[in-house]
C-alpha cells in the first residue's frame, strides 16, 4: 500500500467515526436478569415478560405512564355513564398491528371475550371479572358493560394482562408476538436475547430509539463487566450490592426509585399465636425497618408502615404505629401468654431481600424471646407451600402487584386475615369512582390493617436503575411491570 | 471383538432406559406445581386449573411416562410448557454454543496440557518441572468461573479486544461467535489443561523406565527420539482415558460458564427450566446430557479396546 492510499484510507476512517460521533445514536442494548419464558403478555405472569414488550410491542385501551396515572392509549377517549357500568371507547382511527392488519373495535371484543373464556390463562383474570358485556357499536366504538362499578377498571384495561391482541395472531404471540405498538419484534435468539425494531406504520409518536435488543444477563459480576465494558448501555433494575461500582462515575448515572413491592413479613393470621393480636403487635414493636433495610437491600427501598406504596398520593405514614420497642414487644408477648416467647419457622423464597431480611429479622425477634427456625426454598416449592397450601408460620415476600390492599379482603388468601369490616369497606371502594371518597376509604383501609399488625411491613423495593449517562427518559419508578422505550433517546 | 461391541452397546441402551427412568420419577416427585409458578402469585384458581388441563398434567404418572418415552424414540421430545416450542429444537439451538464450546475447550486444554506434560517427564527433577507442576496443580485448584471473570475483566472491560459475553447466532456472524466463544473456552480448559499436562508427565515418566525405551536407546535411539517415537504413543493410553471422563466433565461445567459468560447454551437452558418447573423441558435436556456422556464412555472404552486388544478379551 503506498503512504498516499493508506493516508487516503486514514483520513476517511477519521471522517466516518466523526460523522458517527455526530449523529445521535440511535439503538440500545438493555441488560435485563430474565428471560421471558414467552412473549405473551395475557397468558404468563412473569414480569420478564412485560419487561420486554409493555407498551413496546403491545399497547392497551388505555396506558399507564411514569407517575402511575392512566392516560389514552389505543383508546383515544371515553365517557362513563352516571352508576359507573358503561363505559364507551372512542378508538384512534388508522392503526395497525405489526402484521399489517387494521386494528378495530372488533379487536378489542375479541380480546376481553378471550380473557373472560372459561378456559382462559390470563393470569389476572380475576382483575377483568366486572366485565359483563363487550359490544361493538362501530368499527371505532366500543362499548363494555360492567356488572359492578369498579373504581380501578380503568388501570386493570391499562395492564399488560389486557393488551390488545388481533384474533389472526393471538395464538401465536407467546413466540412471534404482534401488537400495535411504537416497537416491533424482530427475532428472539432464545437465552441470549430479544431484538425489536420500530415500527414504520406506527399510529403516535415516533420514538427516538429505532431499535433496542434485551440482553438476557443473569449473573450480576458478568452485568457490571458489560456495563463498563459497554457491551450494554443500561439495565432498569440492577442488584443493589453492585451499585457501588457506578455512582461517582460520570460514564453511568444510577435511576433510584420505587416499586410496585410491598415486602412483608407475612404472618400465618389463622395459625396459633399468630391469631392473638397482641403477639402480632408484639412482632410489630420487634422489628426495627432501618436496620432491615440497611442490611438486606443496602439502604435502598422505603420504610413501609402499611400494605400501599410510598409514591402513591394516597399513601399514609403509618411507620409509627408500633415503633421498634424491644421492651414494649416483651411485655405485649408477657400479656399474650408468652412471657418466654416461643418458636416459629420463617419460610424463605430464594430471593436475596427475603433472604437477607430473614437473618436480620430472626436476630431481632430473639432479643425478644421468639425463636426463628429459617427454612429456605425454592420458588415453586414456596409457591405450593405457603402460597397453595397455607402451610408455614411466617414469610417474607415483596408483593408487586399495582394496588393490591384488596388481598386483605380475602380470608381465603394465604395469610388469612378475615375482618368484616375492612372486607365492606373494600367493596364500598370498589363501587365508589369519586376521587377524594376513594382516598378517604383507601386511608381508612391502610390504617386498619396497620393497627391490627396483621402482617409485619417492612419496605418498598426499590428500583435502581444504572444506566449510561448520555441516556434520557427512563422510568425512576415502576408504577407498572414494564421497560418503556417510548421516551428513552440519546443526548448529545 | 463383535461381541464385546454387543455387550458393550447393551450396556449403553440399558443405562439410557434406567437414566430416563430415574430421571422421570425424580422430576415428577419434585413439590411444585408448574401451572402454578408460570402464572404467578394473584392468579385465579380458575386460570391454574385451565392450564393444567392444558399442559395435561392431571394424567397419571405411568402413563406420560411411557408417553415421553415413545416420544423420544421418534424423535419427539414433547413441548416445552412455558416456551411453547418443541423441546428438541429448543436444545438442539442450544446444542450449537455447547458442543463448539466444550469441543474448543477439549482442544485448547490438549493443545497446551500435553506438551507441558512431556516437557515436565523430560525435565523430571529439574526446576522447569517443578515449576509446571505448581503451575498445574494451581489451575487445577483455580475454578473455572472465577478464572472467567479474571479473563474477562482483562481481555474485555480493560481491552476491549472481546465481547463479555453473550453469543451472535453463527449464520448470522460466525467470526463474532467464535470472538464469543474465545474467553469461555479458556476458562473451562484451564483445569482441564492442568490435569492433561500432570496425567502426561506421570504416564510418559512411567513409559521412560520401561524395557522397550531402553531397547530403542540402545538402538541408537536419543532419548528425544526414543520418548517421540515410543514413548508418547504409549503414554497416550491413561490420557484417553482422562480425555473420555473430561469431556462429561466439561459439558457439566458449562453451566457454570455459560452464566458467567451470558452464553445461551444447553446449561443455562436447564438452569432456567429448572427454576420455571418446565419439566418437560428439564427432562428432554438431561436426557440428551446422559445421551451424550455414557456415549463419550462407550466410544473411549471402544476406543481403548481398539488400542489395546488385550483389553477386548478381559472386558
Amino acid at each position: 500500500m503506498s503512504l498516499k492510499t493508506s493516508l487516503t484510507l486514514a483520513l476517511a476512517g477519521l471522517m466516518m467515526t466523526s460523522a458517527a460521533a455526530l449523529a445521535q445514536p440511535t439503538e440500545i442494548k438493555i441488560g435485563v436478569a430474565f428471560e421471558p419464558p414467552a412473549l405473551d403478555p395475557t397468558a404468563g405472569a412473569a414480569e420478564a415478560i412485560d419487561v420486554v414488550v409493555y407498551q413496546n410491542i403491545f399497547e392497551g385501551l388505555v396506558r399507564i405512564d411514569k407517575d402511575g396515572a392512566v392516560q389514552p392509549g389505543l383508546a383515544e377517549s371515553w365517557t362513563v355513564s352516571d352508576d359507573g357500568l358503561n363505559y364507551r371507547f372512542k378508538l384512534h382511527d388508522g392503526v395497525t398491528f405489526h402484521d399489517g392488519s387494521a386494528f378495530d373495535a372488533e379487536d378489542v371484543k375479541f380480546t376481553f371475550d378471550r380473557i373472560l373464556a372459561e378456559d382462559s390463562v390470563n393470569a389476572q383474570k380475576a382483575l377483568y371479572a366486572p366485565i359483563a358485556a363487550v359490544e361493538v357499536v362501530d368499527p371505532l366504538t366500543v362499548d363494555i358493560t360492567l356488572s359492578r362499578p369498579d373504581g380501578l377498571f380503568l388501570f386493570n384495561i391499562g395492564r399488560g394482562d389486557a393488551v390488545i391482541v388481533a384474533p389472526e395472531s393471538a395464538d401465536n404471540n407467546a413466540t412471534d408476538p404482534i401488537g400495535t405498538g411504537p416497537f416491533a419484534f424482530v427475532q428472539w435468539d432464545r437465552g441470549s436475547r430479544v431484538i425489536l425494531e420500530q415500527y414504520g406504520p406506527y399510529w403516535g409518536d415516533k420514538p427516538a430509539l429505532t431499535r433496542a435488543s434485551f440482553v438476557f444477563i443473569g449473573d450480576t459480576g458478568a452485568m457490571t463487566n458489560a456495563l463498563l465494558a459497554g457491551d450494554i448501555d443500561g439495565t432498569n433494575n440492577f442488584a443493589a450490592e453492585a451499585l457501588p461500582v457506578f455512582e461517582g462515575n460520570p460514564q453511568f448515572k444510577v435511576l433510584v426509585g420505587l416499586t410496585e413491592g410491598e415486602t412483608i413479613l407475612a404472618t400465618n393470621n389463622r395459625k396459633a399465636p399468630f391469631d392473638n393480636l397482641l403477639v402480632r403487635q408484639a412482632m410489630a414493636h420487634a422489628l426495627d425497618r432501618e436496620e432491615i433495610i440497611e442490611g438486606a437491600t443496602y439502604g435502598y427501598g422505603a420504610p413501609i408502615g402499611t400494605h400501599f406504596a410510598p409514591q402513591n398520593p394516597d399513601y399514609l405514614d403509618l411507620t409509627g404505629t408500633y415503633p421498634h420497642d424491644v421492651e414494649k414487644a416483651k411485655a405485649l408477648l408477657a400479656e399474650a401468654g408468652y412471657p418466654d416467647g416461643f418458636s416459629a419457622t420463617l419460610k424463605l423464597p430464594p430471593v436475596a431481600y427475603a433472604r437477607l431480611s430473614g437473618q436480620i429479622i430472626a436476630s431481632q425477634f430473639a432479643e425478644v424471646g421468639i425463636k426463628l427456625e429459617l427454612v429456605n426454598s425454592e420458588f415453586a416449592q414456596w409457591l405450593e407451600d405457603v402460597f397453595a397450601n397455607k402451610d408455614f408460620d411466617l414469610t417474607i415476600i415483596a408483593h408487586v402487584e399495582p394496588f393490591d390492599i384488596g388481598i386483605y379482603a380475602n380470608p381465603d388468601y394465604y395469610f388469612g386475615y378475615d375482618n368484616p369490616e375492612f372486607q365492606a369497606l373494600n367493596e364500598t371502594l370498589t363501587a365508589t369512582l369519586d376521587a377524594a371518597e376513594r382516598t378517604r376509604l383507601v386511608q381508612q383501609m391502610q390504617t386498619i390493617i396497620a393497627e391490627d399488625a396483621v402482617n409485619g411491613y417492612l419496605f418498598e423495593l426499590a428500583q435502581t436503575g444504572v444506566w449510561n449517562a448520555k441516556l434520557e427518559g427512563m422510568w425512576p419508578n415502576s408504577p407498572v411491570e414494564g421497560v418503556v422505550l417510548r421516551d428513552i433517546h440519546w443526548t448529545e | 471383538m463383535l461381541a464385546f461391541l454387543l455387550r458393550r452397546f447393551a450396556g449403553f441402551v440399558l443405562m439410557l432406559l434406567a437414566s430416563a427412568a430415574v430421571i422421570f420419577l425424580l422430576l415428577d416427585l419434585l413439590p411444585g406445581d408448574p401451572a402454578r409458578f408460570i402464572l404467578g402469585i394473584n392468579a385465579s384458581p380458575d386460570a391454574v386449573a385451565a392450564l393444567r388441563l392444558q399442559m395435561g398434567l392431571d394424567a397419571p404418572a405411568l402413563e406420560r411416562f411411557l408417553q415421553w418415552l415413545g416420544g423420544m424414540l421418534g424423535g419427539d421430545f414433547g413441548t416445552s410448557v412455558t416456551q411453547r416450542l418443541p423441546v428438541a429444537q429448543l436444545i438442539v439451538e442450544r446444542l450449537a454454543v455447547t458442543l463448539p464450546l466444550t469441543i474448543l475447550a477439549m482442544l485448547i486444554s490438549m493443545i497446551v496440557g500435553l506438551p507441558l506434560g512431556i516437557l515436565a517427564a523430560r525435565r523430571r527433577g529439574k526446576p522447569a518441572d517443578t515449576a509446571l507442576m505448581i503451575l498445574a496443580q494451581t489451575g487445577v485448584a483455580v475454578p473455572n468461573f472465577w478464572f472467567g471473570m479474571l479473563l474477562t475483566l482483562v481481555f474485555a472491560v480493560t481491552l476491549r479486544w472481546l465481547p463479555t459475553g453473550g453469543f451472535v447466532p453463527w449464520h448470522e456472524d460466525w467470526v463474532g461467535s467464535l470472538r464469543s466463544l474465545i474467553l469461555p473456552s479458556l476458562a473451562l480448559a484451564l483445569p482441564q489443561a492442568s490435569i492433561l499436562a500432570r496425567v502426561m508427565r506421570t504416564a510418559l515418566v512411567d513409559v521412560m523406565g520401561q524395557d522397550f525405551i531402553r531397547t530403542a536407546r540402545a538402538k541408537g535411539m536419543t532419548m528425544d527420539e526414543a520418548i517421540w517415537r515410543h514413548g508418547v504413543r504409549n503414554a497416550l493410553l491413561p490420557v484417553l482415558t482422562i480425555l473420555g471422563l473430561q469431556f462429561a466433565f466439561l459439558v457439566a461445567g458449562t453451566i457454570i460458564v455459560e452464566n458467567v459468560f451470558f452464553l445461551p447454551g444447553l446449561g443455562r437452558l436447564i438452569f432456567n427450566a429448572v427454576t420455571e418447573r418446565d419439566l418437560i423441558l428439564v427432562r428432554g435436556a438431561t436426557m440428551v446430557l446422559v445421551v451424550v456422556v455414557t456415549a463419550t464412555m462407550l466410544i473411549t472404552d471402544l476406543t481403548y479396546a481398539w488400542v489395546d486388544p488385550r483389553l477386548r478379551v478381559r472386558a
